[in-house]
């Protein structure tokens, strides 16, 4: 029984209290238009390809089994053709240049448990722990993730698990008793516009994430801050408006959770997102006055604690 | 701070640094009118007495602790005795961009004339060199090695709690009892243990001199002083010249100001690299703040601005001028005075009080790069203390750095302390450990492990100077194992530290013969019990250490000369040495380098294939020196730590197995090699942690942040956990910095050696070196703001 991991990250400080280790695993049932994992959405291996790296050597042609890649006569760089691609890996190794790399790799509940055990005495040391997250998490195989969570439980180590919440309820309820805190987002309270930013309606997410408080979860509320970009006539952000934070505090009023974190739009995905050739993203970083203003009507409606930031 | 300590910092940090001649002239002057006429330590105390009898001495408008080295701040004297300069050394030091030292066309003409005739046979230096043998001077014209004490005196030893109990007049009372006791039947040694002994009675004379002399002068300036403020500091420092250094200090005021002018005599007596240690400092002091503040004499912020004036007085000092392969592995103007803050008492007890968080709050305000600072933590230390100095380390300028004092204690004793010595002990220097007040602990120089194995790799050819200058234990084809490989390593590597350990039990003899230090043997436990000087075994402890440096480059060279070369058969050794003398250029060369960088398991990822050759390589080295016996009564230890010397040991050597270029530095301290860490500090301290730091004398991790991943509470209880954790694994030091904008540019420049630099954006922390350029820029601008 194995996963795709595309990323393991040591010393995580900002997914959950004190010092972690974060598991991404591969494959996400949304599709974020900010996503800053986009290597995580498919739960394939994916080749990502660093154009600015590139040395157009045409190495990597050489050597693809499948026949995917070609180089451009006009630039001198390599192009990939992604239906073709299996992410085998085989240009990465010849790429002298480092400008390949495959994210996605299949690992046993044993090889991820040694892995995360590795950092116990920091874990213990800050009131850390091991959280899992992707992609999505939730949306793994439920043996494996259960076999997963067990393992750790029985190394006595802390685990919080990172979710958008779109999976059937029945997992929450199996997976909870294993989970220390949930890492809850919330994209956005509009259904329609939750579907225009993720491909989904949130009306699963939110009843999955009122259910949950009524097991008696530990919640952290994760709201994403999307400014728009100047300019932008079709599209006003994501919890970014007075509309869109009122919807907000109508649902978190509602449940019971320990805090909400705002999470400010970033752009540190772009880069991922050229190198899996996808389209750039067209939103703006809310400025640490917006995010106040955000902070301060979640605040004054009865909400909190908050705080900016994971 | 206060407008006076303001003005203080300013001058200390803007006048230019310089030679000053004074304390060459009146050592001469001594040494011409009474050499041969007396033993050699009263000659030594004499000439010190002389110095002290005749020097300038030097009072800054608003200071209020006194004292200089030299004429003025920031001007360094020289020893002749030690190192006779010529004059291209004082042109060279005159005019070098960095580490400058200004002197002028009349001070080089005088030195011509007065200084070099006298010395330039006599030095120590000279006397050194002229009495190594061939190997050791190919050995280190090599830079397999470098040699603490060819222009520097032994030492960058710690002050215990003695000064503040007793005053020298004391002393001058003990040692003349400790004569009156001296049986000339029975011991063959009694009169040279009077010869020493007189020769310290001397050196209290001295002491005793410029206490006296600052307290005429502070009293002559207050009576025609017309500022009434000043006139009453005045008044003050006259007052307390005139109890210490003479009698024991009655006030916190007077107890800094008996350890500055300790400070001045052991460091005027000789320059030993090239500092003097307060030691616990908080601890010492303690009793007096805690009195002067019950009687109403003294409050928390009087005792922080006395501190910081003390600060200045450190910062005043530059190192003496080096010169040659010691200015390489030294390269800087730093005294290498380090402070002890926390820790433990004597008793075992926590040793955190008031002064020690006044020590940090003057630590956060000076910002100065000397004295350095640190915090010894220990089990019992509050988080309080802890989270405050983690506040100020995350500041990004390096300091405090971070010792366990359960490592230090466990180190001394295995090294056979006592319990309650352990307890008093702490580390100096760089990152040393010592019996503070009772240890001769003397760094004999640095070891270049990596290029033991190009010199086995080559038969013992060494490129830089062109010779054979190490066993010939075979060509890259007679090597059929890694394990055959790997033995000649070790072979050659003892077959240096023998020549090493020879020549320094030369050297030692030579000082103990040359040049005692009956100040510093004072002030030194047992040196007035035993009748015996500090350089020549009398004090309790005597320990020589050998500072073993690159072990993250011979770690990934080995792992890479066993992964490709004999398990995997990428490519033969041969194929691999050849490489290396191209430095790993050429078309034919390009996939062996990529295989390498990409595909070795390197030291510093928690990885156990790399961790394993790193034990073995430094449980060989540790093995093989710890335990030999010195000539002064002790044994040798190692400690793995680099100063500058990093740069050095990489400029004479050609590329390495593991990838990094000819010429480039090799790993510094036990940190991983530039850019082989990619997994994190966790990693990084598991990999470190997998050494046995309790058989050293002192390791040295330095771990790079940007300021965002140490932003507020939750990032300094992060930082204080990891501290904390690695202490648990036993770790023995830890600093670090936060990286600053200039750093960013270079990486985004250079991104190959900074692959282990995780920067934190906004919601998720990744690799600089895997941001595109566009963000690259963005952090950096974002990161400069954030400071």
């Amino acid at each position: 029984m194995t996963a795709n991991v595309f990323n393991i990250q040591r010393f995580s400080v900002h997914d959950g209290d004190g010092i972690r280790t974060t598991v991404f695993f591969s494959g996400c049932p949304l599709r974020c238009l900010w996503c800053h994992n986009p290597e995580g959405e498919s739960f394939r291996p994916s080749l990502l390809y660093y154009a600015e790296k590139c040395s157009g050597c045409g190495r990597c042609a050489a050597v693809c089994p499948a026949g995917a890649v070609t180089v451009s006569l006009s630039d001198g760089r390599t192009e990939t053709d992604r239906a073709k691609c299996t992410a085998c890996g085989a240009c990465v190794q010849v790429c002298r240049a480092d400008a390949r790399a495959v994210a996605g790799k299949r690992y046993t509940v044993d090889e991820l448990v040694k892995l995360c055990a590795a950092d116990r005495m920091f874990y213990e040391e800050s009131g850390g722990g091991v959280t899992l997250s992707g992609g999505e998490v939730m949306a793994q195989d439920i043996d494996f993730l259960l076999s997963l969570l067990k393992a750790l439980r029985d190394e006595d180590i802390s685990v919080n698990i990172d979710t958008c919440g779109f999976v059937p309820f029945e997992k929450f309820e199996a997976v909870a008793p294993f989970a220390d805190t949930f890492l809850y987002d919330i994209k956005s309270a509009d259904p329609e516009k939750h579907l225009y930013c993720t491909g989904v309606k949130n009306e699963l997410i939110i009843d999955n994430l009122r259910r949950l408080s009524g097991l008696g979860a530990k919640i952290y509320i994760r709201v994403p801050v999307i400014a728009p970009a100047p300019n932008d006539k079709e599209f006003d952000g994501a919890n970014f408006t007075e509309k869109d934070i009122s919807g907000l505090i109508s649902i978190i009023l509602g449940i019971k959770y320990s805090r909400v974190c705002l999470l400010p739009y970033h752009n540190t995905g772009e880069y991922k997102r050229a190198s899996l050739g996808l389209e750039a993203s067209r939103f703006a970083v809310p400025s640490g006055g917006e995010l106040e203003r955000i902070k301060t009507a979640l605040t004054d409606a009865g909400v909190g604690p908050v705080f900016i930031g994971g | 701070m206060t407008d006076r300590v303001k003005r203080l910092r300013d001058i200390s940090t803007t006048v230019t640094p310089s030679i000053s001649m004074e304390r060459a002239k009146y050592f001469t002057e001594a040494y011409k009118k009474w050499e041969g006429s007396v033993s050699t330590p009263e000659m030594r105390a004499l000439a010190l007495l002389h110095f002290m009898k005749h020097r300038s001495l030097y009072i800054e408008r608003g200071e209020l602790i006194v004292g200089e080295k030299g004429d003025k701040p920031q001007a360094a004297p020289t020893f002749p005795e030690l190192c006779c300069h010529t004059v291209e050394d004082l042109k060279i030091m005159n005019d070098r961009e960095i580490i400058f030292f200004k002197n002028t066309e009349e001070q080089r003409k005088w030195h011509a004339e007065e200084i070099i005739p006298y010395w330039e046979n006599r030095s120590i230096r000279h006397r050194i060199l002229s009495a190594m043998s061939d190997e050791w001077r190919d050995a280190y014209a090599a830079g397999i090695f470098t040699e603490f004490m060819e222009q520097r005196g032994p030492g960058h030893t710690v002050c215990s709690d003695k000064i503040y109990n007793k005053g020298f007049s004391d002393y001058k009372r003990d040692i003349a009892e400790a004569i009156s006791k001296l049986d000339y039947q029975n011991d063959p040694e009694a009169y040279r243990r009077r010869e020493e002994l007189s020769a310290m009675s001397i050196a209290c004379d001295a002491i005793i001199t410029l206490g006296r002399r600052y307290a005429e002068l502070a009293l002559s300036l207050a009576e025609t002083e017309t500022d009434e403020e000043w006139k009453a500091d005045l008044l003050k420092i006259a007052e307390n010249c005139s109890v210490v250094p003479e009698f024991a200090p009655r006030t916190f005021h007077q107890a800094l100001q008996m350890y500055w002018f300790v400070h001045l005599c052991v460091t005027s007596e000789l320059n030993p690299w090239d500092a003097y240690s307060p030691g616990r400092l908080d601890q010492h002091v303690y009793p007096f703040y805690k009195a002067d503040v019950q009687n109403g004499t003294l409050t928390s912020e009087q005792a922080l601005e006395l501190l910081e004036c003390l600060w200045v007085k450190f910062n005043n000092q530059p190192a003496p001028p080096k010169v040659g392969v010691t200015l390489k592995e030294s390269g800087t103007y730093t005294d290498f005075a380090n402070i002890n803050t926390g820790g433990i008492t004597p008793d075992g007890e926590d040793g955190v009080n008031p002064v020690s968080y006044l020590i940090l709050d003057c630590m956060d305000e000076m910002k100065l790069l000397q004295p350095s600072s640190n915090v010894q933590i220990s089990r019992k230390t509050p988080n309080k203390f802890l989270m405050r100095a983690c506040e100020i380390a995350s500041k990004g300028w390096g300091q405090p750095a971070f010792y366990n004092t359960e490592a230090i204690v466990q180190e001394l004793l295995a090294a056979g302390k006592s319990l309650a010595d352990a307890r008093r002990g702490g580390t100096s220097g760089c990152v040393e450990t010592g019996a503070f007040g009772n240890e001769a602990y003397i760094l004999t120089g640095y070891f270049n492990i990596p290029k033991i194995l190009e010199l086995t790799l080559y038969n013992g050819y060494d490129h830089y100077t062109g010779k054979t200058i190490g066993l010939r234990l075979g060509e890259p084809e007679d090597f059929d194992s890694y394990e055959k490989l790997y033995s000649a390593f070790c072979r050659q590597m003892e077959h240096f530290i023998n020549i090493k350990i020879n020549g320094s039990a030369i050297i030692e003899r030579i000082y103990a013969d040359y040049m005692p230090v009956p100040f510093l043997s004072i002030i030194t436990n047992d040196c007035i019990a035993t009748g015996r000087d500090y350089n020549a075994g009398g004090a309790r402890y005597n320990t020589s250490y050998i500072q073993g440096v690159g072990i993250g480059t011979i770690t990934d060279s080995l792992s890479s000369i066993k992964r490709h070369v004999y398990e995997n058969g990428d490519f033969t050794l041969r194929e691999l040495t050849r490489a290396m003398e191209a430095n790993f250029e050429g078309e034919q060369y390009g996939d062996m380098y990529h295989k390498i960088r990409t595909e070795t398991p390197f030291y510093g990822n928690d990885d156990d294939y790399a961790d394993d050759i790193m034990q073995s390589v430094f449980d060989f080295y540790q093995r093989t020196i710890t335990g030999r016996p010195n000539v002064r009564g002790g044994q040798y230890r190692v400690n793995m730590l680099p100063t500058t010397c990093h740069v050095y040991f990489g400029e004479v050597m050609q590329a390495s197995p593991n990838g990094r270029l000819a010429a480039k530095p090799v790993s510094e301290g036990i940190s991983p090699d530039k850019g082989a860490d990619t997994h994190g500090p966790t990693a990084v301290i598991r990999s470190c942690a997998k050494m046995d730091h309790l058989r050293t004398g002192g390791t040295l991790l330095n771990q790079k942040f940007t300021p965002a991943v140490l932003a507020g509470d939750a990032g300094k209880k992060n930082l204080a956990a990891l501290i904390r954790t690695y202490f648990s694994m036993d770790g023995h030091h830890i600093q670090f910095n936060v990286i600053d904008k200039q750093t960013l540019l270079d990486a985004q420049a250079h991104p190959e050696e900074y692959r282990d630099l995780i920067v934190r954006v906004a919601g998720y922390s990744d690799h600089f070196r895997n941001l595109s350029r566009a963000l690259q820029d963005e952090i950096i601008e974002r990161t400069e703001q954030s400071f």
